[in-house]
């Protein structure tokens, strides 16, 4: 909302001089945020005066340009020029070369003189042109800053203006007024108003408000106006679309007569552009007392106004020219013809005032919120009027509006008002809230005496009555946000200052600290991080490609992912199922600013929808919904586990002197995805894995005990980097963090440490070459039994004497037992067992 | 190498002035060897069998036996006296030995490769976690609830009325199908719901976490940013304890002379709601109050879509954007640098916010 300070000043104490500014930092205190400062005079500096034009000579130029010569005065004849300065003519008759024809000799004009400078910081100075010196500069007024028009220059008649020559144009256009923007919130639609402001105002700053509406001679009953009917037969929460129709009629009206320029400008302060007279009364009204008011041609009526829902396939051509569907849930106004208007929306175009228009029907109603919010949804036509109904309009305002409006079309359009009038609908019922003595500070924490609480709400507009409690009070008929003590004090805490509240600090009952999901995942976290991974955070918008390639593994397993209704970009519209291609985006921007060498981290919730999305329905606010309808809702929400991914691309090192950098491999991927499983105390059980994403011979499928697979890692499929331009040869890996920490064991069991001498054997077993290493070295394990302490590979050899299709794994095998210290005999004894069962297994064949 | 001294003539052991010559020449010897492998010439030369002192302590065996014992003391200091000589020379020898190749060893500290990469945290996360335990001290919990959430826990629960304008100020990510009701949480405020359904009273709890909303991305909008909302529910709260419990906070974070300040504001969930003000003394272009998030006391309809009686407990809540809080705090200046991924963001910071 845009606060001319003008007009602002009719209704509240601004002291003088005070700028927009000013006012801002008043109204923040009782909750309108600043958002802007309009002042015209920040990019337009005088002297700018009126002139006449005393003669005028067309000058042909050989560009086929023709150019007008002309002589202007700027002091009124008889008196001498006070101005001094570069280029002004003492004479008091300025040389200005002018490229405009829409004037003529006599006409009053606004002259820039030298030395002035107009927005866009375009400083005014005479100078040779056209073989004239031209000393100043005949305006239009888009070179004012004022408007858009730049078809010609502003002639001053025709905005219905005769000043003195001399006159100080800026004066004369209100270019030395200027406006405070604030932000309003959504629950306080009448401080879009000047109105509402100027009380806000008087709030924050204990000054007197004296109320526009008081200012206005409405009748007290209107009656024999223009029909008008309300038959809402489809109230929305059973609210009636319209409770009030306040109708009125001025005849005679000049509609083509000009804006007055102090109108004009406070409009364009404002932020609303000039139209003609009518429109400009009509959105001056509304800006001053909040009321959206609607201007009929009377005489393109037929037949009474009806207001009611629209039927199915309805039809209505809006005031900006377009056909609109209505639907049956509009609230449509009508005569006889049919629809002529989308109630508190937009107007039709076949009763639009225009410059024909002599008699004028005026509409002031008030609309019931949701509608006028659907309405404006549906046909997307927000509007100044829409933005006020949805937000709550004062129901009490209205016939005073019409009045307010009545009286501007007779002074500024010529017309008449008819004596009779309309005002049909019934007022609702005033809202009192029963406010407890003591709530508001024990809310606030404020100790409120009773005259802070009673002189705040009073202040409001609110009326009190005592009650046993406390108060009876009955909210003001334009505050339609105050329903409930809290709202109440809220209010008594804004008008005594929120400043004023003490600083206690509540004392929470023991905590439990972290859960253990959530240390494990700092854990995991800091692990990779400390193991030399960059964590970066990536967004989870995918394309359905990515997902297909980085979801599911299985071969033709549903690879279903969540769609979003309204992404940013239709290409990226879903939802991750890995985190990986995130990864890889990052991999790639870092490519091209030039880091090949990467190893970077995510860990980041997927989104994997179940069964059933959502929900049919919702339940309603401000009641507990109960189990089965709770469970419903949770169910519906897709599974969102925590995953854990990396990439990998170059080295594992800067090079440098001295030191040769080691190309990541797919090792390193499983290396990590390890480092991943111990610092959570979880093993992780690797087989030769298949994933799309990933090199068909270097990628392992990680899985739990249990069999459960929570991963993968190793060498990225080449023709993937190569699509997405990230290096040859980078490796990946992700795991289901969430598993991982469920799997990790609840309390680890200390496991006896034995002093007796370990005994160590090695043994070489020959097996086929596509038997996995790991599966030999769980037979080993296995086989060994209880003796064996630890079995790790040291060696794989295939080639030279071990044949074809087969190869030698080499493992070191400890022994030690608890108890005693073992003989030669007993461990290779054990070891023999451990030979058996890979040989069992796998046909292994000692060496 | 010779293992006699050549002209030598092998001197009586009971000459004492022979043996002492001899001894001397040793010495002598001794000192002047400059090597280790100098030094082992000049023992095997003075001490070896054909050595002077060897022959004649050789020729004790021939001499009468009464002058047996005179010589075998005069030998026995002599030898002894050589053998001291020989052990210090050797350990000093071995000494400038050990000195030398240490300094023959030394490099060029300034040219030391680094072999290990460097890891770093995120920002963003690290801050996320600095938050978290200044609540958890305070004997707050840590809250996190899902990502996608139902449109019920997201408005309605919060008291967002289904076609009040408040409900566009937070331009929404729904999920396809709509009529599924499913969005992308627009605050972590769903989370507080959840706790209020799940948790005994009272409740004081801290909610991180991601949150979306319609905006495209530049320099000061991300359509993914991180949250942190409080939640406390409690017998006998008021606003004084929501602006205490900011206060403790925002001294934690930026030091004993930061101070809040509330304005008036509306948001649905929260009656009275407050917007949350910090002074910043280090702000860049100097101290100023900054805008750092909405707060207020918890509105009796979120309660009762909790099952929590609004008559017997109250509440408030705050919520403050993480970006938001790095961009002031650690003087980020473009939106972008913590969502792109760049590598030299995070390894800027480090492990450290």
């Amino acid at each position: 909302m845009r606060i001319p300070l003008s007009w602002l000043r009719e209704f509240a104490q601004i002291p003088a001089g005070a700028t927009a500014e000013d006012v801002m930092a008043e109204l923040v205190k009782v909750g309108f945020e600043e958002e802007a400062v309009h002042r015209p005079t920040d990019a337009l500096r005088g002297p700018v005066v009126v002139g006449q034009v005393l003669s005028l000579v067309k000058e042909p130029q050989t560009n086929g340009k023709t150019i007008n010569w002309c002589q202007v005065r700027v002091v009124p004849e008889g008196q001498e020029q006070t101005l001094t300065g570069k280029g002004i003519d003492p004479s008091g008759v300025q040389g200005i070369i002018c490229g405009a024809h829409n004037f003529v000799e006599g006409d009053k004009v606004v002259v820039t003189l030298p030395g002035a400078v107009l927005p866009g910081d375009f400083h005014i100075s005479a100078r040779k042109t056209y073989g004239h010196l031209s000393a100043g500069m005949i305006a239009s007024v888009r070179e004012l800053g004022i408007g858009e028009d730049h078809d010609g220059i502003l002639v001053l008649s025709r905005i219905g203006l005769d000043p003195e020559i001399g006159t100080d144009a800026m004066e004369l256009l209100g270019l030395y007024d200027q406006a405070a923007e604030i932000n309003v919130t959504p629950d306080r639609g009448y401080a879009f108003s000047i109105r509402g402001v100027a009380r806000e105002y008087a709030h924050a700053t204990g000054t007197v408000f004296t109320d526009p509406a008081s200012k206005v001679n409405a009748p007290a009953v209107l009656s024999g106006g223009y029909g008008v009917k309300i038959n809402d037969d489809a109230p929305i929460y059973g609210k009636p679309g319209c409770d009030r129709f306040v109708a009125r009629s001025v005849r005679g009206v000049d509609a083509t007569r000009p804006t007055p320029p102090w109108m004009a400008s406070r409009l364009r302060l404002a932020g609303i552009r000039s139209i003609s007279l009518p429109v400009d009364i009509s959105n001056y009204v509304m800006l001053e007392l909040g009321q959206p008011l609607h201007f009929y041609d009377q005489d393109k009526l037929s037949g009474d106004i009806v207001v009611r829902r629209a039927v199915a396939g309805e039809k209505l051509t809006t005031l900006d020219g377009k056909e609109r569907s209505l639907d049956p849930e509009d609230l449509l106004i009508t005569d006889a013809s049919g629809p002529i208007g989308v109630a508190g929306v937009m107007g039709g175009a076949s009763t639009e005032v225009s410059d024909a228009t002599t008699a004028v029907l005026i509409e002031a109603a008030h609309f019931e919120e949701v509608s006028i919010a659907r309405s404006r949804r549906r046909h997307k036509l927000p509007s100044e009027a829409s933005k006020r109904f949805e937000r709550g309009v004062d129901w009490q305002v209205a016939n005073i509006a019409a009045q307010r409006a009545v009286d501007l079309l007779v002074e500024l359009a010529g017309g008449t008002a008819d004596e009779a009038g309309t005002d049909v609908g019934t007022a609702p019922d005033p809202v009192t809230i029963a406010l407890p003595g003591e709530f508001p500070a024990a809310r606030i924490g404020i100790d409120f005496t009773e005259e802070q609480i009673v002189t705040s709400l009073e202040d409001l507009g609110a009326v009190l009555e005592k009650s046993d409690a406390g108060w009876t009070v009955t909210a003001p008929s334009w505050r339609n946000d105050l329903e409930t003590k809290e709202d109440l004090s809220e209010e008594v805490a804004r008008l005594v200052g929120y400043d004023q509240i003490p600083a206690t600090l509540p004392v929470a009952p023991p905590g439990r600290g972290l859960t253990r999901v959530q240390q494990q995942r700092r854990r995991l976290v800091q692990a990779l991080a400390d193991a030399g991974l960059t964590e970066v955070l990536a967004y989870p918008f995918v394309s359905k490609a990515a997902n297909e390639t980085f979801g599911v593994a299985e071969e033709g397993a549903p690879r279903t992912a969540v769609k979003l209704a309204n992404p940013i970009s239709e290409e990226q519209g879903y939802l991750r199922t890995s985190v990986l291609p995130g990864l890889l985006e990052v991999a790639k921007r870092n490519h091209s600013r030039g880091f090949r060498d990467l190893a970077v981290f995510e860990a980041g919730m997927v989104f994997l929808p179940g069964d059933t999305l959502g929900t049919p329905s919702i339940p309603p606010l401000g009641v507990k919904p109960t189990d089965e309808v709770l469970d419903a809702l949770y169910d519906g929400v897709p599974d969102q586990p925590l995953h854990v991914a990396a990439v990998l691309t170059g080295h594992d090192s800067p090079a440098a002197a001295g030191h040769a950098p080691r190309p990541w491999d797919w090792a390193d991927a499983l290396d990590i995805a390890r480092l991943a499983g111990d610092v959570l105390g979880v093993e992780l059980v690797v087989t030769q894995g298949r994933h799309q994403a990933f090199h068909p011979g270097r990628a392992a499928q990680l899985s739990l005990r249990s069999g459960e697979v929570v991963g993968y890692a190793g060498e990225l499929h080449p023709k993937l980097l190569a699509a997405h331009d990230v290096p040859a040869r980078s490796v990946a890996l992700e795991l289901n963090a969430d598993a991982l920490f469920e799997a990790a064991a609840d309390v680890v069991v200390a496991r006896h440490i034995s002093t007796f001498p370990v005994a160590t054997q090695d043994v070489a077993l020959v097996v086929p070459q596509d038997v996995p290493a790991d599966d030999v070295l769980v037979a080993l394990r296995e086989g060994a039994g209880e003796l064996l302490e630890d079995v790790a590979l040291f060696d794989v050899y295939a080639g030279k004497g071990i044949g074809d299709g087969k190869k030698s794994l080499a493992f070191g095998l400890r022994f030690r037992a608890t108890d005693r210290t073992l003989t030669a005999d007993e461990a290779s004894e054990a070891r023999e067992r451990a030979v058996a069962a890979a040989a069992e297994r796998f046909g292994a064949v000692q060496r | 190498m010779t293992e006699t001294l050549p002209g030598a003539a092998v001197p009586n052991p009971l000459d004492e002035t022979a043996i002492n010559a001899a001894v001397d020449q040793a010495v002598a010897a001794i000192a002047g060897a400059s090597t280790l492998d100098e030094l082992k010439a000049v023992r095997l030369a003075h001490t070896g069998e054909k050595s002077p002192l060897s022959l004649a302590n050789r020729g004790i065996g021939g001499l009468p036996k009464d002058q047996k014992a005179a010589a075998g003391k005069l030998m026995g200091s002599s030898r002894g006296r050589v053998n001291k000589a020989l052990a210090d020379r050797t350990a000093e020898l071995e000494a400038e030995n050990d000195a030398r190749i240490l300094v023959e060893e030394t490099v060029d500290v300034t040219a030391a490769p680094r072999r290990r990469r460097a890891g770093a945290r995120h920002p963003l996360s690290t801050l996320q976690d600095r938050v978290a335990d200044i609540f958890v001290g305070m004997g707050w919990e840590i809250a996190e609830g899902p990502e996608v959430e139902s449109e019920w826990f997201n408005f309605d629960a919060l008291n967002f009325k289904p076609d009040h304008p408040a409900r566009e100020m937070q331009d929404t990510f729904f999920v396809e199908p709509p009529e599924a009701h499913l969005l992308m949480r627009t605050h972590t405020s769903p989370v507080q719901v959840r706790s209020m359904l799940e948790r005994e009273l009272p409740i004081y709890v801290l909610c991180p976490g991601k949150v979306f909303r319609t905006d495209e991305l530049d320099a000061t909008h991300t359509p993914v940013f991180h949250q942190f909302e409080g939640l406390a529910i409690d017998k006998k709260l008021s606003m004084a304890d929501l602006r205490g419990t900011l206060e403790h906070f925002a001294r934690q974070m930026f030091g004993d002379e930061a101070q809040i300040r509330l304005r008036p504001n509306y948001f649905p969930f929260t009656e009275p709601s407050a917007e949350l003000d910090i002074f910043h003394p280090g702000a860049k272009g100097g101290p100023r109050w900054i805008e750092w998030g909405g707060c207020g006391m918890v509105n009796p309809n979120v309660l009762r879509a909790a099952g929590i009686d609004p008559d017997v407990y109250s509440g408030f809540a705050f919520g403050m954007g993480i970006e938001r809080t790095l961009m002031f705090r650690n003087e980020v200046a473009d939106m972008r640098d913590m969502i792109e991924g760049d590598v030299r963001f995070s390894e800027h910071f480090g492990m450290e916010i």
